[in-house]
């Protein structure tokens, strides 16, 4: 068999694919984003609690190929306990190992260097970075709100 | 599989991209065909023999241009079975003669309360715009629903085409299950109470003998880049008493007959739906397309398809956890296949085949609302053309079977790794 496939499709990703940790609704979440990917109907939400500057906890739920799947899957496991600014970094940094850019980050990701594989095959880098952008999208979107509180309170 | 195919032996070296790359296993063709050499050759002489713009000059090249333009016209309605060769306006493809008909027939006729009947297995172009349509003149948007293998419910299209029914839009052949639609006896539904039968035929054009005048169809659209032609070419031919009730489509050049201060009049069909310079290479490279079906014959192209789709099916239902949508049998589709494979994304799937060379579509092949009603975001579908073979089909199931094993093997392992 193919050893791009073998290196796309390793024994990790194939096993957050089929069971993805953190899937679940988080009611008390400080904030969350919708990432959608029309072409292909992928499909997920990614739940955020955030205390001070630190996630303290993330969830996600949504429908989509092994590799979004997995690649939300590996996502929540890496930035739970991290800053938003380590958060950050660390999409920046996936984002240059999965489009190819950068592949020298990747043994800095711990697991998500799963996910380097998916260089090869241009077409699924949109897969992988779904849920990054779900995830930065929600932490946007708290800003706005906090900024929306703050501006609130002010008048 | 073999006398079936026989005539088509060799077929693919007429193919360019296909005869560069022997290892390729086309499989997309109702998204879009390759192109057969004399439609490449054809678009080339036409620039190199007869470039100018039609309709305009007094000067013989200009009316060699124009001669090159109206000659595809009648090639193309000859081809479908138009005998008005005038009614066929030539558009960028199905998506732009839908629209022509929302705006240019659909806008003046379609009134509050008046209804619009489409099908559950529509493609996103032969949904929207009528969808639009009825939404901003606040008109009844109705959908006729499916039989369990994927055929459009005649009884509740009867029930559904009410006297206020003012449009009845289906397609002749479903992209995305391959059903094929009774169209006789849906325009029988639709002229009933006096409502226009449209067909779309983006999917039939290419893969059955099409007999416009025949189907007894109000108005027929087509895509050239389906049938071998370019991209950017197609059209719809439209029954003549509905053409001349036709507001125009766009304004500009071409499809004026006067322009005053105030006001202006308009040309006669064609030319009245057909505003700006036209695609006069798309059009004179679609006649070479038609010429080329021509000379295999619309029949053998039907038969060879239904061959491989009859091959296809048994191979398929062959592999563990394959699901087939749409009818069980070869004679009532054309040459679509579409499937699921267990619980391995769609998208995975394609990744996966397209490693052993295999292009097939995964997604929702423009038919979200008929996803819905499968309960399936995606599925993989293989289509059919003329230069695809038994051999094609062998490496579609064997590259299948590397997939769902390389899927079930590594979850194999995670359960003992769990476990």
């Amino acid at each position: 068999m193919s050893a791009e496939l073998d290196e796309l499709y390793q024994s990790i990703i194939l096993d957050h694919n089929r069971r993805p940790r953190n899937f679940r609704v988080m009611e008390d979440a400080s904030t969350h984003a919708e990432g959608k990917n029309p072409l292909c109907g992928d499909q997920l939400t990614i739940w955020l609690k955030l205390d001070g500057g630190v996630i303290s906890d993330v969830s996600f739920q949504g429908s989509g190929c092994a590799i979004s799947k997995a690649s939300a899957s590996l996502m929540t496991a890496a930035i739970k306990g991290k800053t938003r600014a380590e958060a950050e970094e660390m999409f920046t940094k996936f984002h240059g190992v999965v489009t190819g850019a950068h592949p020298e980050d990747a043994e800095s990701l711990g697991s998500l260097k799963a996910l380097g594989g998916v260089s090869r095959f241009p077409l699924r880098v949109k897969c992988a970075s779904l849920a990054w952008h779900a995830m930065h999208a929600a932490l946007l979107r708290n800003d706005e709100a906090t900024s929306a509180a703050a501006s609130v309170s002010t008048e | 599989m073999t006398s079936q195919h026989a005539a088509f032996n060799g077929i693919r070296s007429d193919f360019p991209l296909l005869a560069a790359d022997p290892g390729l296993v086309y499989l997309d063709s109702a998204a879009t065909s390759q192109k057969p050499r004399a439609v490449l050759d054809a678009v080339r002489h036409y620039y190199e023999t007869a470039n100018a713009n039609p309709h305009r000059g007094a000067y013989k090249l200009s009316g060699a241009a124009t001669d090159a333009y109206h000659g595809a016209r009648s090639e193309v309605a000859r081809f479908l079975g138009a005998a008005d060769v005038d009614s066929l306006l030539f558009t960028r493809g199905t998506t732009e003669a839908i629209n022509l008909l929302a705006t240019g027939w659909g806008v003046p006729h379609i009134h509050r309360g008046d209804r619009i009947v489409v099908t559950r297995l529509e493609h996103h172009a032969n949904f929207v715009p009528w969808q639009q349509l009825a939404r901003a003149v606040g008109a009844e948007f109705r959908i006729c629903e499916l039989t369990r293998d994927g055929h459009v419910d005649l009884d509740q299209l009867r029930l559904l085409v009410t006297a206020n029914t003012k449009l009845v839009a289906f397609g002749h052949v479903s992209n995305a299950l391959g059903t094929m639609n009774d169209v006789r006896e849906i325009v029988k539904i639709a002229h009933a109470i006096g409502a226009v039968a449209f067909c779309d035929g983006a999917q039939a054009a290419p893969h059955l003998r099409v007999a416009f005048d025949d189907l007894g169809v109000d108005a027929y659209s087509f895509s050239g880049h389906k049938m071998l032609g370019p991209m950017g070419i197609g059209g719809v031919i439209v029954r003549r008493r509905v053409l001349e009730t036709m507001h125009p489509y766009q304004f500009g050049g071409d499809m004026i007959e006067f322009v005053f201060d105030g006001d202006s009049t308009w040309n006669v069909s064609p030319h009245k739906f057909e505003a700006g310079t036209p695609n006069v290479e798309g059009a004179v490279g679609l006649a070479a397309a038609v010429r080329y079906l021509e000379s295999l014959g619309m029949d053998a192209v039907r038969a060879h398809e239904k061959s491989l789709t009859q091959y296809a099916m048994a191979q398929l239902v062959g592999v563990e956890g394959l699901h087939v949508y749409g009818p069980a049998s070869a004679d009532e589709r054309s040459g679509v296949v579409s499937f699921t494979l267990g619980d391995i994304h769609p998208h995975d799937l394609s990744t996966m085949l397209d490693v052993d060379g295999v292009c097939v579509r995964a997604g929702h092949h423009c038919a979200q609302p008929l996803m819905r009603a499968l309960h399936q975001s995606a599925t993989v579908r293989a289509s059919f053309y003329v230069y695809n073979t038994p051999a094609d089909v062998d490496a579609l199931v064997a590259s299948l079977r590397k997939a769902k094993a390389r899927f079930h093997g590594a979850l194999e392992t995670s359960d003992v790794l769990a476990g």
